[in-house]
């Protein structure tokens, strides 16, 4: 990883006084993840560059990986060796220190001149694509020069990596473009970080605190410097901005999934709680099953009524379960409520005697998830095996994704979707299913029924 | 007075403090046989003769007897007993578990109690405590045979108690010395010809017997080889010739050459002969009018003589070492061999789940569907059309008297023999049972529904090859997320590949990897000759190839006819798209019948185990994602690192061996992304697929798991033609003596040359596919990857001397151990699949396999 630094003040050679590092040979500082060291390309009256090099080994990251899952190899072939990362923070105020802080001992008149600079950075990563550069540094006042790296030459068909030779030009102090280069840069990478402790708030507030705070993309940067950790983020934002109320984290959870992103107009899944609630109500159900409970947002409401006297989660995903453990805050039940909620993990694809004898099972945007050869095992477990008097199935309507002004015709809503049915497909399989197992089914609508795509979300209540 | 217990009894030992139930107990039975009350309340109080640990104790005592008459063993209680409530609750359990309870009476005289109580020190409590127990042991003499309670002994004297026996009898349905071989014959009802015929077509021969001897039917059948016929009941009723069908299935019964299980209609026949009042429905006139017409003087003696027969006859039999139950209507596991009313009525009746149905006949509840017993049960009572093996049960009634067939099930040769009906003798009030739709077997339908409890849990798993394999609860839920979320319908599941642990690392220069360890490893492990192959480097995929696509329905049990199907390891379609596994697949149908393989090997569907290349076919996303990014980021940052140091080197600072550094680590970057690009092509249509198969794993009615990898290779070589552009590519592959030095190093060169090519390396294999070395199973392979190769694992730089150091640390014996145990597991799923039993037991291993990889292990490895 290369950051090279150049100006062409002259006399140049002051940035050498700057820095604190004689341009005549190679300076080098041993860090725990590597070396790096500085020395001097060019370093004449006219013009004089100084380049940090950072000699990372793989080896050494590695050892300080403890704790890993050791299921991916990515920790062990990866870009962190190349790749413009935290590192070069790391590097700039160790190495650099003491410019950053904007000392010098030797010439302190030199601090506070602003001069033609030029930083240029190589393998510079931008997962969110080219824009993100000059939306990053053009607020900042810097020209930019960038040009992007193939990912592999010999197979032009694949595109563009999402790596950048950076090169950015101002005229300004040095101590602000290491600010800035301190700050941004591990921006830009949005992986893993060294280390992102408390001390980081602090050291966000040092080197940005005069500058962050009026940046257009002040949250997300702040975001992605404290490696998404909502914990940091509202504690550094509150920092930062003191007056304005914000929830950045409510943010960070539709920016991650993308099925909320594009339900989220409407708020579909309050209205789908409500739906089901009111057909659990209707139907007198009190001990109820919620089959594909997910994290729990569901159960969430079933925990809160008293009316609910036994209310079992059942999720294939053991983590979703923990999850939904925490949420709920089973593990701190007083002991009179004990027992009333549980959690288990299950399938709705075998046939599984706990679940049989309850009031009602829900299946709620469950069965888009099936592959529809598959969907035979779920309806023998639910209508025949599990059995209760009421089942109701919530899934989404595709007769309404034209109206989802966020998703790409023919598109589902989710990754993991495998069907989406129309209103007809779903009345037609609700029907037979009905039919064959002795129940009555009754369809209703879920969200604003449009009048001719219907509502985002339909359900089926099925009673015997 | 000689005591008889019954297999699997629960002994009530009933008698006041110092009667000297202890002292029988232990002259009688097994210290572990008997359940103390006292010592129950010393385990819960630390006090045995604590009262107040009265409560706590008896639910021990409770819970030890269930688990011991659960596991059918005999449990004697010593307890006073003399109360009505402390006995109810016992006998409640035995009914529960379908034992036989045995109340052994200590009848004493109070003072005789008394003195021994005084002479133990523990018992200190008074006179008064005794005259209760023997009044209340007055109370309830006079009812405890009313009790539910099998048999009452009672013992009255010192002398008494001194001089009584014990004997352990069996229990009337437990025949397991008698090991046939068996000719299992369904409901008769009345068909008297066809079960004459049936029986001489089973090579059974008769005798006449003298007319007088008995009335009635004068055949008595036999078989020469000494084969037994066994009846599952429903002799009488409905047909033409009840009463000689009773006759030849009475005088086989008492000759010894058949057995027989009481079915309901000969139960309702006997309540009716003995005057009881029964509805005369469903055929019973049939026999009524038979035995009407009989004589005046013999009809009565018949009677009784009938009646007396059909009352002899046990509920069920339990036969050859437990391996085979004879029911009527059929058992359950847990009653098998036990004997109560609830197991007699399962026997006769079967289990319905209370409802009717349109015809107004009960619902029977298919018990079979639930089954998991190992013994076969083999039934009757109600007709199907087709006798067919179930989760090991079969129903022989084949409804010869509504115009079926009379079947047999020849055991333990597990064939059918029948005969048809004559003519429909009466029609059923209900249609039979239909076989399952379109060309599937009755199991494929109740393969249609797994059940959660046969996977969740710690479970070990039982291999042919390995002995029990233990599955961990919290890797079994990894293994049933992913089944549920990603996996292909189990039906196809059959075999999930083991994975493959490397050699130790090598000492040769530059390398971490080389064949030398392997040929060492399977030297010490006596192994004389091995293969080696070529390893592709693409996606391993499972091919199930069916040469016509109703295989599907017929063989797999699909509802839908298809071409078969390919799925990774991991069990998850291959291809997302239909287009790319039809070509793939017919590919491999066109080799298979190239190389003739549906005829040499009689089987019109194959399992294969492949690589289906490029690798960038299945793993561009990884790929660009990773290997290509990472070959990107050193690209660009090393190109701008050189040029700024030959900058710098041009402006006279000394930076040479800088320069000489990042020059090597380019190399490496640069040698780095070749690696890759060797398994990368652009895959614009099927035809640019390839897929290699080196594993025949399985065909009709075998695993070729007993066949050597040179069958493998060649036979797998002829299905490729050579010389033109194939989907279907062979390995190259040579063999080698790991002992002798010349044969390991023309094998070495042959590697060495095929990693110089850009080949991920090779596979090394025992020339047998299952090899046993000095300590059981040895590994089935052993990969050798080839220098460059490695990068892609190990990362660009891995061959800098000091990395490759600490590389040659790694402990493969957790992989190794995980390989074979994963390697048991997909034959052993492979094996049962072929042998055709139910699904659920081939699912299992497969679970097993994805459990076993979701432990962590060294991913590089």
């Amino acid at each position: 990883m290369l950051l090279t630094v150049t100006t062409t003040r002259e006399p140049a050679t002051d940035l050498g006084y700057l820095l604190h590092k004689h341009p005549a040979r190679v300076q080098e500082f041993p860090l725990w993840f590597g070396a790096v060291r500085v020395f001097y390309p060019r370093a004449d009256e006219r013009e004089c560059t100084a380049a940090i090099l950072l000699d990372i080994d793989p080896q050494r990251l590695r050892r300080r990986g403890r704790g890993e899952p050791a299921f991916r190899l990515e920790p062990y072939v990866n870009d962190r060796p190349y790749a413009a990362s935290s590192f070069l923070s790391v590097a700039i105020s160790r190495v650099l220190g003491s410019a950053l802080q904007g000392k010098c001992a030797a010439r302190p008149e030199l601090v506070d001149i602003e001069m033609p600079l030029t930083a240029r950075l190589s393998a510079v990563p931008s997962r969110t694509g080219p824009e993100y550069l000059p939306e990053l540094f053009g607020p900042l006042g810097y020209d930019l020069t960038t040009s992007r790296e193939a990912l592999d030459p010999q197979f032009p068909q694949w595109g563009d990596s999402r790596y950048y030779t950076l090169e950015l030009s101002k005229i300004t102090t040095l101590r602000d473009l290491l600010a800035h280069l301190y700050v941004l840069v591990p921006v830009l990478d949005d992986t893993k970080h060294y280390w992102v402790g408390d001390d980081e708030v602090d050291k966000l507030r040092r080197h940005a605190g005069d500058w962050l705070a009026g940046h257009p993309l002040r949250d997300d940067i702040v975001r992605r410097y404290m490696r998404h950790s909502g914990r940091l983020t509202r504690a550094a934002l509150a920092s930062l901005v003191e007056e304005e109320a914000h929830d950045p984290e409510a943010e960070a959870a539709c920016h991650d999934d993308a099925e909320a992103a594009t339900e989220d107009t409407l708020r579909l899944y309050e209205h789908r709680h409500r739906g089901v609630l009111t057909a659990l109500e209707e139907a007198a159900a009190r001990r109820v099953v919620d089959l594909g409970c997910g994290e729990g947002k569901f159960l969430h409401h079933l925990h809160a009524d008293r009316r609910y006297t036994e209310v079992v989660g059942v999720d294939v995903s053991h983590r979703s379960l923990a999850r939904a453990s925490d949420r709920l805050g089973l593990d701190r039940q007083p002991e009179s409520q004990k027992g009333r909620v549980s959690l288990i993990q299950g399938s709705a694809l075998y046939r599984d005697a706990r679940l049989a004898g309850y009031d009602a099972v829900v299946l709620m945007e469950v069965i888009e998830h099936i592959d529809p050869g598959r969907l035979p095992a779920l309806e023998d477990a639910v209508f025949a095996t599990a059995r209760p008097s009421t089942i109701i199935v919530t899934t989404p309507n595709r007769d309404y994704n034209i109206r989802w002004p966020t998703l790409p015709a023919g598109d589902m809503r989710h990754a993991d979707h495998r069907r989406e049915w129309t209103r007809g497909e779903f009345a037609a399989w609700g029907e037979r299913v009905a039919a064959e197992h002795g129940y009555a089914v009754e369809f209703r609508p879920i969200g604003e029924t449009d009048p001719d795509v219907g509502s985002p979300t339909q359900m089926g209540v099925f009673r015997r | 007075m000689n005591i008889d217990i019954p297999d699997m009894a629960l002994v009530l030992l009933v008698g006041a403090s110092g009667s000297g139930k202890s002292t029988f107990a232990a002259k009688h039975f097994l210290p572990t046989e008997v359940v103390s009350s006292d010592r129950c309340r010393g385990i819960v109080s630390d006090d045995e003769t604590s009262m107040d640990a009265t409560a706590d104790a008896f639910d021990l005592v409770h819970y030890i007897a269930r688990k011991r008459l659960g596991a059918g063993r005999v449990t004697v209680i010593d307890a006073t007993n003399v109360q009505r409530f402390a006995r109810q609750a016992l006998i409640a359990i035995a009914k529960e578990l379908h034992c036989l309870t045995v109340a052994i009476v200590l009848d004493l005289p109070e003072d005789l109690c008394h003195a021994r109580n005084a002479e133990r020190p523990d018992r200190d409590f008074g006179r008064g405590v005794i005259t209760r127990h023997a009044r209340d042991l007055r109370r309830s003499l006079r009812g405890l045979g009313r009790e539910g309670i099998h048999r009452v002994y009672v013992l009255s004297s010192v002398e008494e108690v001194g001089a009584a026996t014990v004997s352990r009898v069996r229990l009337w349905p437990d025949r397991r010395d008698e090991h046939g071989p068996f000719d299992i014959i369904g409901d008769v009802h009345g068909c008297c010809d066809e079960l004459e015929e049936l029986l001489g077509l089973l090579g059974y021969a008769f005798s006449e017997r003298a007319p007088d001897d008995t009335p009635g039917y004068g055949r008595v059948y036999a078989h020469p080889e000494g084969r037994k016929a066994a009846f599952v009941g429903d002799i009488v009723d409905r047909g033409p010739r009840v009463l000689d069908a009773y006759g030849l299935v009475r005088n086989m019964v008492e000759a010894g050459s058949a057995i027989c299980a009481p079915g309901n209609h000969d139960a309702k026949l006997v309540r009716k002969l003995r005057g009881r009042k029964v509805q005369i429905t469903h055929g019973l006139q049939d026999t009524l009018d038979e035995i009407d017409a009989l004589p005046d003087e013999t009809r009565r003696d018949f009677q009784e003589g009938m009646a007396d027969f059909f009352e002899s006859l046990v509920s069920h039999a339990v036969l050859d070492d437990g391996s085979l139950v004879v029911a009527h209507a059929g058992i359950k596991e847990s009653m098998a061999g036990r004997a109560s009313g609830a197991v007699r009525s399962f026997a006769l009746y079967g289990d319905t789940t209370g409802e009717t149905d349109e015809f107004g006949a009960p619902v029977r509840h298919d018990w079979a569907q639930e089954y998991r017993g190992k013994a076969a049960v083999v039934y009757g009572h109600t007709p199907v059309v087709e006798a067919e093996w179930v989760n090991e049960t079969m129903n022989v009634d084949t409804g010869c008297v509504f115009g079926g067939r009379l079947t047999a099930l020849r055991y333990p040769e597990r064939e059918l023999v029948s005969v048809d009906a004559g003519e429909t003798h009466a029609e059923p009030i209900r249609p039979l049972a239909p076989p399952a739709a379109e060309g599937r077997s009755a199991q494929h339908a109740s393969d249609d529904f797994l059940h959660i409890e046969d996977l969740i849990g710690r479970r070990s798993i039982s291999t042919r090859l390995r002995g029990s394999i233990l599955i961990d609860e919290e890797h079994g839920a990894v293994a049933l997320e992913v089944l549920s979320r990603w996996a292909v319908d189990p039906k196809w599941l059959i075999y999930l590949p083991p994975t493959m642990a490397p050699p130790a690392a090598t000492e040769r220069e530059g390398l971490l990897e080389h064949p030398d360890k392997a040929f060492a490893y399977y030297a010490r492990e006596g192994v004389t000759e091995v293969v080696c192959e070529e390893k592709h480097m693409g996606s391993r995929a499972i091919a199930i190839v069916c040469r016509e696509p109703s295989v599907a329905v017929t063989r797999f049990g699909l509802t839908e006819e298809r071409h078969g199907i390919v799925y990774t390891r991991t069990g998850r379609a291959f291809f997302p798209d239909s287009e790319s596994e039809d070509a793939v697949l017919a590919a491999l149908r066109d080799a298979a019948a190239y190389a003739e393989l549906w005829d040499t090997l009689d089987t019109d569907w194959l399992c294969l185990d492949c690589e289906i290349m490029p690798w960038s076919a299945k793993a561009r996303e990884l790929i660009e994602e990773q290997y290509a990014s990472v070959g990107a980021a050193a690209r660009a940052s090393l190109r701008e690192t050189l040029d700024t140091l030959h900058a710098a080197e041009d402006a006279g600072v000394e930076v040479s061996d800088l320069r000489a550094r990042y020059e090597a680590r380019q190399r490496m970057a640069e040698q780095f992304v070749d690696a890759y690009r060797h398994y990368c092509w652009d895959v614009e249509s099927p035809a640019d697929l390839r897929v290699a198969p080196f594993h025949i794993l399985a065909s009709e009615g075998t695993t070729h798991t007993h066949r050597d990898h040179r069958w493998h290779m060649e036979t797998l070589r002829a299905m490729a033609p050579t010389g033109e552009a194939n989907i279907v590519q062979t390995t190259e592959y040579v063999f080698a003596s790991p002992r002798e030095e010349a044969s390991r190093e023309a094998a070495m060169a042959w590697w060495q040359a095929l990693t110089d090519k850009g080949g991920e390396g090779a596979v090394i294999k025992p020339l047998s596919f299952v090899a046993r070395g000095r300590r059981g199973l040895a590994q089935p392979a052993v990969k050798c990857r080839g220098r460059e190769y490695l990068r892609i694992i190990y990362g660009p730089e891995y061959t800098e001397p000091e990395y490759l150091a600490s590389l040659r640390q790694r402990n493969v014996g957790g992989k190794r151990a995980l390989a074979l145990r994963e390697f048991a597991l997909g034959v052993e799923g492979l094996e049962r699949f072929v042998r055709r039993e139910p699904l659920r037991r081939v699912h299992e291993c497969v679970f097993g396999v994805l459990a076993l990889e979701s432990e962590p292990i060294d991913p590089r490895l």
